[in-house]
């Protein structure tokens, strides 16, 4: 089998995925779910539902009124408890819609969707029936990014698609929940994947699928055999290859140009497993996105698992599923060790973008201190982008925010290969995150005197 | 469990266990082989001279932290070592031990401490310190025990070098070629030379280690080795007379270990490959002249610390590519 990657920098972290052989499993539903307005890029979504209006599960429960937002539904069957500040990742609240679940009565669904197990994959729709039916059903990128995916499917003017890339790579360590998806669901997946096909109007389409998921491999292989436009790309293990640039590059050797270029400009448009799956329940059984499968994994975790849970749970929930807290435990994080993000209020609810919640040791996850730069380039090695991370962190220690733009920080896409990797500890990526949002200032302002 | 003992901090979350005292000791492990040759030939000396030379940066390097730099001290890290060890490995096994300890203090001081410490050195220390010995004492620094006296120390005999017969040739003061030795004589370690240097399948089992372990890339030592195997093979097929072979230019002197543990040392060499390559050749080039026309017997010392200057130049032009530019 040949394996391709992408042709920059890059890193190999251990996998430490040990949820990769654990089946999806149903968590309970929980007695009441927290939906913040704003889990996705763009605009809140407005309420349409007062405090005490009864919802069902499905119902549309906040509208994404400008383009640039996402439909919100409700996953539980109850009563609309209040629109209250509600706990956020980055520390502060942000307005959030309270259901309280309906122990009484039997769980009613919305009558439209379609709760059956069968394939549906025939789709007789046109495309803009199929990017409307996405809208309505609040799809965004359930990689973590959360991009608003109707945005996504309808390109800028000028640019001409050819091609789908699916991204089943899960390069982050820890997490399995696209991979779980994978095997369960591998008819629906490429039903999905016939209709987004529809839907772009491309004729061509690929699974990138890395190494450490032979199993995926050989099913989508097994699964696609008589089919010519969708071809399983098998991928080298490298973070960050489930980056959009990279995984455009490890699949068709193409490159996207800084921004304000997006990978349509060079005719691809990139979704995730996950998002795919979704978009098949939204078109063919009508079913907004309300549920999602999420990896609750550590390392001295008891139960680490795959879960297939309601939006909205509290992250408190899922961790209790997989056996509590364990005393070890150093840090919390939303998503993987690379890019997640630590939590300490576990209110916290369940949302579109959380792809797994990881528990790591105390002894992972403690940095150390840190020491002078060897300048051993393993920094400059590591960058997929082509930066030179101890140039950027020295520029943004000088606060020489002219030298940061001109050697290009704002192309970073802080995968964190360069911190990760230093031998010295050094806080490359706090330095840069913290010059990214300096010299983003800069330039707004500069493009406001214009 | 408290909540509020969670560490929160930004991502990346996971480090991947590279760390400078691993590099470090990878280094001394990929010294080891050299290390062992230089015991079978020199005898107790080589021991002798090491173990001074160790000794003494490490002592030096944890005066200077205290009294110099008033920082914690750098010791852990292994670099004082690795200085030390080099230092060794770049003179002749009957140094007496006042310019040893001399060469430790320049090599910890003057090479490294005064600029900060480690990391923010220009040149390499092991080779400040070596240069300091070369031009303070000439006589010692110039003048190679032969092999094979495992318990001489400051007393051996001393005998020429192969660096010798090369500059004979070139330079025609009249040598006898067939004292020369033989290409498995010089490929196992049994002539005489520099503790470290003698023999090349010792040094090249180093460079495996080194690059096994990706604890270098290939860029610098074959850039170096590549650009002294075309120049001798050049010269050598316009003037066999004057012009001695290829492979031993490529094993004599302190090319192997300077190529493979000197010139790469991960501070005072550039940041990029492109760079590395510049820098590898230019050393190359240097030290073939310095070998054949200069007036010292072994050129690398000076190319690589010539070079190391050019170091923030070659990282000035040579930049990363872009991801855009691939």
């Amino acid at each position: 089998m040949i394996f391709k990657t992408f042709r920059k920098g890059g890193i190999e972290v251990p996998d430490n995925k040990m949820t990769k052989d654990r089946q999806i499993e149903p968590v309970q539903i929980p007695d009441i779910a927290v939906f913040p307005l704003s889990q996705h890029i763009g605009a809140p979504a407005v309420p349409c539902v007062q405090p005490g209006d009864k919802v069902l599960v499905g119902t549309l429960i906040a509208k994404g009124e400008s383009f640039m937002s996402a439909n919100i539904h409700s996953s539980i069957c109850g009563t609309v408890k209040k629109i209250d500040k509600a706990p956020c990742l980055n520390g502060a609240y942000a307005p959030a819609i309270y259901i309280e679940r309906d122990k009484e009565r039997e769980e009613e669904w919305e009558p439209a969707i379609d709760r059956s197990e069968t394939l549906a994959d025939e789709c007789s729709l046109s495309p803009q029936e199929i990017i409307g039916k996405i809208k309505d059903a609040g799809i965004v990128g359930l990689g973590g990014a959360c991009f608003p995916t109707h945005v996504k499917m309808m390109p800028p003017k000028g640019a001409e698609l050819d091609s789908l890339i699916v991204n089943g790579v899960e390069c982050e360590p820890y997490l399995t929940a696209d991979h779980s998806l994978m095997l369960a669901h591998s008819a629906e997946i490429i039903a999905g994947i016939r209709i987004m096909m529809k839907a772009l109007g491309v004729s061509k389409s690929y699974i990138g699928i890395e190494a450490n998921k032979p199993d995926a491999i050989a099913l989508f292989r097994k699964e696609l055999k008589s089919c010519k436009n969708i071809k399983v790309v098998p991928l080298k293990k490298k973070y960050p290859q489930g980056g959009e640039k990279q995984l455009i590059d490890a699949v068709l050797h193409r490159r996207v140009p800084n921004p304000p270029a997006i990978p349509a400009n060079v005719g691809v448009v990139v979704e995730n497993v996950a998002t795919v799956y979704a978009i098949y329940q939204a078109v063919q059984k009508n079913r907004p996105l309300i549920d999602r499968v999420v990896t609750v994994t550590g390392n001295s975790v008891a139960r680490p698992s795959n879960f297939i849970s309601r939006l909205g749970i509290s992250v408190n929930l899922l961790i209790e599923n997989a056996g509590g807290i364990p005393e070890d435990t150093g840090k919390i994080l939303h998503g993987g060790p690379m890019m997640g993000k630590p939590m300490r209020n576990l209110e916290i609810p369940m949302t579109k973008g959380t792809s797994g919640i990881v528990l790591l040791p105390e002894t992972v996850s403690t940095r150390q201190p840190e020491q002078n730069c060897i300048r051993c380039a393993m920094c400059v090695e590591a960058c997929p982008m082509g930066l030179e991370p101890y140039l950027l962190a020295q520029a943004a220690a000088d606060s020489d925010w002219e030298t940061a733009e001109k050697e290009g920080i704002m192309t970073c896409i802080e995968c964190g290969c360069c911190q990760s990797t230093c031998p010295s500890f050094r806080p490359l990526l706090d330095w840069v995150r913290y010059s990214k949002n300096k010299v983003g200032g800069i330039i707004r302002q500069r493009n406001i005197k214009k | 469990m408290d909540l509020n003992k969670l560490s929160i901090s930004t991502a990346p979350h996971i480090h991947r266990n590279t760390y400078v005292r691993k590099s470090m000791a990878i280094v001394v492990i990929a010294l080891l082989p050299a290390f062992a040759v230089a015991v079978w030939q020199f005898g107790v000396s080589a021991v002798i001279v090491t173990a001074v030379s160790v000794c003494s940066c490490v002592l030096f390097e944890w005066l200077g932290c205290k009294y110099l730099l008033k920082k914690p001290c750098t010791l852990g890290d292994g670099s004082a070592i690795v200085t030390g060890l080099l230092l060794a490995f770049n003179l002749p096994s009957s140094m007496p031990l006042y310019q040893i300890v001399t060469g430790a203090a320049v090599a910890i001081g003057l090479g490294k401490l005064v600029f900060g410490g480690i990391g923010n050195n220009p040149f390499n220390p092991a080779l400040v310190g070596r240069v300091f010995m070369l031009v303070s004492f000439p006589t010692r620094m110039t003048s190679w025990p032969a092999v094979g006296q495992m318990l001489a120390y400051t007393d051996a005999t001393t005998c020429a070098t192969p660096l010798y017969y090369v500059k004979g040739m070139v330079q025609g003061y009249g040598v006898n070629m067939s004292d020369l030795p033989t290409f498995w004589d010089m490929f196992w370690g049994r002539m005489p030379g520099c503790i470290g240097e003698i023999s090349a399948i010792a040094l090249i089992a180093g460079l495996v280690i080194l690059l096994v372990t990706r604890t270098i890339t290939w860029h610098i030592p074959v850039s170096i080795l590549a650009t002294v195997a075309v120049i001798a093979t050049a010269l050598h097929f316009a003037s066999p007379d004057l012009f001695i072979a290829p492979q031993y230019h490529l094993m004599c002197g302190g090319l192997l270990l300077g190529s493979c543990f000197m010139a790469t040392d991960y501070t005072t060499s550039p940041m990029t490959h492109k760079g590395m390559v510049i820098y590898g050749i230019c050393i190359g080039f240097i030290t073939m002249v310095i070998r054949l026309f200069g007036s010292y017997p072994e050129g690398m010392s000076f190319a690589i610390l010539i070079m190391n200057a050019f170091v923030p130049l070659i990282n000035r032009g040579c930049r990363s590519r872009h991801f855009s530019k691939i």
